[in-house]
């Protein structure tokens, strides 16, 4: 059901010793994992990880070959909880999600599980949103490491350093009996690379053989009086036990000469932009030479104090590069060199600016600004006084539009906003929760509805403050079917419940995890061989007490869209409105369905092709349709009538027949412009005959018309 | 000293490559094209994209670098740095304008490969008015930015071969010779692909060879005269009243004739002299007002009833141009549904003036009307019952005249026609301005009103105007003011600077 499939790709999987594996960094992961002899996985999907559960899902046979299970969490929490697996035994498990926010979520169990401990290998592979793309808050995963004593990887962003990562990662955790966190960026998910494979390893122990033979030992177990002597093994047994093994294992590494009077430390991540800016400053080679030594941290959490405190050695001074604020690694560092005595200055923010991504152009001026002031001997011709001229673009950013993200062509949640902005029209503007999903989108052009966004099935949880019974008008909130069932059901439709809040809740369902590439959940209508599916949404606001609940099966239904709306802002009952706003994906739906169709009508079956138009002469150019509407397909054109000011509406070729705007035509009663025209293919022998008919009579009432009047031709009508 | 660079004299052979497309484009099939063209070529090559909501119909971007493969590994770019880019491929004419705004296009080394076809943007299409940008600007600036640059429209070129804009972008990058392989290695690597190879070799062929004087636009359609048929008195008569326009002002004569053509298009001959009579009458004050009078009026006069729509639908001509907008050869069945929504306001308008007004002033029978006629119809027109219905209500045509909405749409055109002569006594240039706020009265039903609850605004500030020297200037920005925005925000600030300013 996935958006994209890697059933393909995931063969690859089986590469054995010696052969190169190419793939992307997810499906690299993935056979890192299988070479480390992992156990299970979990994880819960989003951007950049996303397709890393897409992967896993489609090698699931591969991977019950191996003995290795793996399981599509409710939640970052439930993924996290997952590795409890490896607490009492040794089992090597990993589990995935995007961080911060997953992180956020999943930080609970990852905290009980740091303090606890573990026995088989933990490793947490946090996909990094942030910086462009990136559709979260931007804050650091660092701190998740530091304050729950958790291993962090930062491995440089090349494939052979990921899979190296990955079993390092495994031995790092069970050589200090700690949780390991490894960050992948999103750019190192997507990157196309190769790498040499070895053998995959059935993992020594499976989930199979733990569940016969169970185990159990108090000591690991968070609640006191264990829980004080966890807090102090952390720092006295298991950090010593870190730095020991990532020093002699030289997780760390350095490039450069061995010495020079300033030097560079670097997150890995960042090796490759440092590497690219320093190039450009004529310091260093495409193929990794480099005239200034550099320390990458490809453990970035904990720091091995003598190995810093050496880099620093006979140093003027030193640059640490880090991407994200708070500056934790600049910071910890300063302080390692002021404890030490040690002369070498510490510069980091300050040539760089505190917060933001390390883009390209950010880390080219850092390092120049820094290689200017204490090292500008050591910068060639060229880097001192780049010589290039200011292009005037003035006029170019005024006219170039934004181009925000929006739904897709024939997007099922557009007609739920379209009628939330006739019902406002109709009802006055109300206060609007939005949450995490494609349905956010709506905070955009042209809907403009939506005020906050709190988290992941938070949508209704945010607007519970909001219940006055005194008030006259009552929130609206939306939620996704992922978000519904990653939390919603509880902190925001159970609580309402609970509170008693006469809000409306609007659950956005579109048959499965549509925003992150099509992943099954509990209500997804497909059947899934592996998982249990077809839970509706319905039945489970109603389990947890909800009285009022509509359940809206076409979305596309704009009058019966904003007559539910309207009905759940003016009814007497008490209590949550729920409104279940179903329709599936529409992106998705394409792709599974048009290949499929293009067979049958190769087969001559009979098949209808429906797409909409717009009479370009009856409509009159005022551009109402799109503000209700947005659709990619819905356009402009130009007339070539001179007595036209304006340009028209227009539907393109891209349209894939939904009827949204036919439908907010009749409900908003725009115009009568948008026609649907439906294509037979391979008609029956029954539709030629009366088409044949049809046609013979229309033509008779046309020619009998314009026997009658003036008809024009040519040039203008 | 730099020995790092002394170390390594292939740095030079690096290329970076990045491609800006609008999400749901093929950016990423472009990508692996070219990733794979490197491979074969004997290159190293590094891709990466950005995943997630961008993909979702905004702006993204995929990052490209290769170098020739040698025993040492090369340590790639992640993402694009702006004046360090060989290749840059943009899939729309904005989004080109927006890579040289990010810096990612430089005289001194980019070649840029665009395609300048337009995918409006939604702050564009959504305005009352045109809010298209202007695109003759970004065309000449994003040629000036690059070292080299291949633009033309290659969403036709693909559309024409039934195939994805990927392909015939592949075709441009293969035509622009920036990238140091062979052409039949790229159709090498669409062969590979295995889908829909037949059509993405024709688009790539097609952006390859393209030949920009081969697909010079038409000659322009004003040349192309119009031709009239029907019985001989009609055309008697038509000629008679075309003959008329030779002695309006030149510059008007165009708009005239297009104005006369539609209004006797609309209604009859006897329409036609009617707005002939006006358009000769305001003509007397020169080429401007004669211009802007033909048009308005002409707009005025043709206003959207019922019967007009049902004409319109019902005509052989639609049915032609539908077929020619959806693809659909001669011979195809097509089914075609009219969404239709008619309120009792829009039934009164279609009944004899009195009787409609009587409706209207009586509530109870009004919302009795209401209640029947007001919700959504879908009427088949290419099915009996449905084509049958609205031709017969095209009929009514000729007793238009008499009906409610006539009487209404006639007194609107009086008083803007009175407003304009009293106007072109003094300032003919304020009455082509009146005649112009015509242009504010678009669409039907709620959109109808608030336009002409805009047009009653604007021209209310006629008052404070007059006389002014400015007023005309005044009432033109106003004019623009009313189409700027849904919510009429702009109109009320621009108001209030009239009166503050009056």
């Amino acid at each position: 059901m996935a958006e994209r499939s890697f059933a393909k790709e995931v063969l690859h999987l089986k590469t054995g010793k010696g052969e190169t594996f190419r793939g992307e960094g997810i499906l690299a992961i993935t056979k890192a994992l299988l070479e480390n002899g992992v156990g299970y996985v979990a994880g819960y999907q989003g951007a950049p990880i996303s397709h890393l559960m897409d992967v896993l899902a489609d090698a699931q046979d591969i991977l019950s070959d191996m003995g290795v299970h793996f399981e599509a969490s409710a939640s970052e929490a439930t993924a996290a909880a997952t590795l409890a697996a490896s607490v009492h035994y040794p089992i090597r498990g990993a589990v995935t999600f995007k961080s911060t926010v997953g992180t956020n979520v999943a930080s609970d169990a990852l905290a009980n599980l740091s303090s606890g401990g573990v026995t088989g290998g933990a490793l947490v592979i946090v996909g990094e949103d942030y910086g462009e793309g990136s559709s979260i808050m931007q804050e650091r995963s660092h701190a998740f490491a530091m304050k729950s004593q958790i291993w962090l990887l930062d491995p440089r962003p090349n494939l052979p350093s990921i899979v190296k990562a990955v079993g390092d990662g495994f031995e790092l955790s069970e050589a200090t009996n700690s949780p390991v966190m490894l960050q992948v960026r999103i750019r190192s998910c997507h990157l196309l690379g190769e790498f040499e494979a070895k053998d995959n390893v059935r993992p020594t122990m499976t989930v199979k053989d733990a569940l016969e033979h169970p185990k159990r030992d108090i000591e690991r177990i968070v609640l006191p009086p264990a829980s004080f002597l966890h807090e102090q093994e952390k720092i006295s047994k298991r950090r010593p036990a870190a730095i020991d093994y990532i020093r002699s294992n030289k997780l760390n590494e350095h490039f450069g000469p061995a010495g020079g009077k300033v030097g560079i430390i670097c997150q890995g991540g960042m090796y490759n932009g440092v590497m690219r800016a320093l190039k450009r400053l004529g310091l260093a080679s495409l193929h990794g030479d480099c005239d200034i030594p550099l320390h990458v941290l490809n453990v970035t959490y904990p720091l091995v104090d003598d190995e810093l405190l050496a880099f620093a050695k006979d140093k003027e001074c030193i640059l640490v590069i880090e991407e994200g604020y708070p500056a934790y690694i600049e910071q910890e560092i300063r302080a390692i060199l002021h404890k030490a005595g040690a002369r070498c200055a510490v510069e980091g923010k300050g040539p760089f600016p505190e917060a933001g991504e390390l883009t390209g152009p950010v880390m080219y001026s850092g390092i120049s600004t820094f290689m200017t002031q204490f090292a500008g001997d050591l910068l060639p011709a060229v880097a001192r006084a780049p010589n290039r001229p200011e292009q005037d673009t003035s006029k170019l950013a005024k006219t170039v539009p934004a181009r925000p993200p929006s739904f897709c062509i024939g997007c099922p949640e557009r007609p739920i906003f379209a009628a939330t902005k006739l019902v406002e029209q109709e009802l006055g503007e109300h206060h609007i929760a939005s949450d995490i999903g494609c349905h956010l989108f709506s905070i955009n052009a042209p809907f403009d509805i939506g005020a906050t966004t709190m988290g992941y099935g938070l949508g209704p949880a945010s607007a519970s403050a909001f219940n006055d019974k005194k008030a006259e008008r009552r929130s609206i909130s939306f939620l996704g079917d992922g978000g519904f069932w990653h939390n919603g059901l509880v902190s925001s439709v159970g609580n309402a419940v609970f509170n008693d809040n006469d809000g409306v809740i609007v659950v956005v369902d579109n048959y499965y995890s549509a925003a992150t590439g099509g992943q099954d959940i509990l209500s997804s209508r497909a059947n899934n061989k592996s998982k249990s599916t077809q839970h509706t949404i319905k039945k489970a606001v109603e389990g947890v007490g909800v009285k009022w609940v509509r359940q809206i099966d076409h979305t596309y239904d704009v009058n019966k869209m904003r007559a539910s709306l309207k009905e759940a802002l003016t009814t007497k009952v008490k209590g949550p409105k729920v409104i279940v706003a179903s329709s599936e994906c529409m992106l998705n739906r394409q792709r599974r369905e048009k290949p499929l169709k293009r067979a049958a009508v190769a087969e001559g079956k009979r098949l209808t092709r429906t797409r909409f138009g717009v009479d370009e002469d009856v409509c009159t150019g005022d551009h109402a349709c799109i503000r209700l509407s947005g659709c990619p397909s819905l356009s402009l054109k130009t007339l070539d009538d001179p007595l036209r000011d304006d340009p028209v509406a227009s539907i393109d070729q891209h349209c894939v027949g939904c009827g949204n705007c036919g439908e907010v035509a009749d409900a908003a009663i725009l115009c009568p412009s948008f026609y649907q025209a439906d294509l037979i293919q391979n008609p029956t022998r029954w539709d030629r005959l009366f088409s044949k008919w049809r046609n013979r009579l229309i033509t008779k009432l046309q020619t009998r018309r314009e026997k009658k009047q003036l008809v024009f031709s040519g040039g203008l009508s | 000293m730099s020995s790092a660079t002394d170390n390594d004299s292939n740095s030079g052979d690096l290329i970076t490559l990045a491609v800006l497309a609008v999400g749901g484009q093929g950016g990423g099939v472009l990508t692996n094209w070219i990733a794979d063209l490197a491979t074969l070529g004997g290159y190293a090559v590094q891709m990466t994209s950005v995943a997630g909501v961008a993909q979702r119909t905004g702006a993204t971007i995929y990052y490209l670098e290769m170098a020739p493969k040698t025993d040492r590994q090369a340590v790639f770019a992640l993402s694009p740095t702006p004046g360090d880019l060989d290749v840059l491929i943009a899939s729309e004419l904005m989004e080109a304008g927006r890579a040289v705004l990010r810096g990612f296009v430089t005289p001194d080394r980019t070649t840029l490969i665009a395609s300048t076809h337009r995918i409006l943007a939604i702050s564009e299409k959504s305005l009352p008015g045109d809010g298209r940008a202007e695109d003759s600007l970004v065309e000449e600036e994003i040629h000036s930015a690059a070292f080299h640059s291949v633009c033309f429209d290659m969403e036709a070129i693909a559309s024409n071969a039934g195939s994805m804009i990927s392909a015939s972008l592949f075709g441009g990058l293969a035509r622009s010779g920036c990238l140091p392989f062979a052409t039949s290695l790229y159709e090498d690597v669409i062969r590979a692909s295995g889908r829909g190879v037949e059509a993405s070799l024709a688009a790539f062929q097609g952006a390859l060879n393209y030949d920009a004087n081969a697909v010079a636009k038409p000659a322009p359609p004003a040349s192309v005269a119009t031709e009239v048929k029907g019985p001989a008195d009609l055309v008697t008569g038509w000629n008679a009243l075309r003959a008329r326009i030779d002695k309006l002002p030149v510059d008007s004569q165009a708009m005239a004739e297009a104005g006369l053509v539609k209004v006797v298009d609309y209604q009859d001959l006897s329409y036609g002299e009617e707005y002939l009579q006006y358009v000769e009458e305001f003509s007397r004050h020169g080429d401007a007002l004669a211009s802007a009078a033909a048009k308005y009026i002409a707009n005025a006069m043709c206003y959207d009833d019922l019967i007009r729509v049902a004409d319109l639908k019902t005509r052989s001509s639609r049915q032609a141009r539908l077929r020619g907008e959806q693809h659909i050869p001669d011979g195809d069945i097509v089914q075609v549904t009219e969404y239709f929504h008619p309120r009792a306001q829009e039934i009164c308008g279609t009944l004899p003036a009195g009787l409609g007004a009587w409706i209207e002033a009586h509530p109870r029978c009004f919302s009795l009307l209401d209640r029947i006629s007001n919700k959504g119809r879908r009427i088949r027109t290419d099915g009996i019952a449905g084509f049958g219905m609205l031709w017969a209500v095209s009929a009514l045509k000729s007793w238009r005249r008499r009906f409610l909405r006539h009487r209404y749409e006639s007194a609107h055109l009086q008083a803007l026609l009175d407003r304009a002569r009293r106007a072109a006594q003094t300032d003919p240039g304020l009455a082509a301005e009146i005649l112009q706020c015509q242009r504010l009265i678009k669409g039907y039903s709620d959109t109808h009103e608030r336009g002409h609850s805009r047009f009653a605004k604007v021209i209310g500030a006629l008052s404070d105007l007059s006389g002014r020297p400015d007023a005309s200037a005044w009432l033109g920005r106003l004019r623009q003011a009313a189409l700027a925005d849904e919510n009429g925000a702009a109109l009320d600030s621009a108001l209030a600077e009239v009166r503050s300013n009056s």
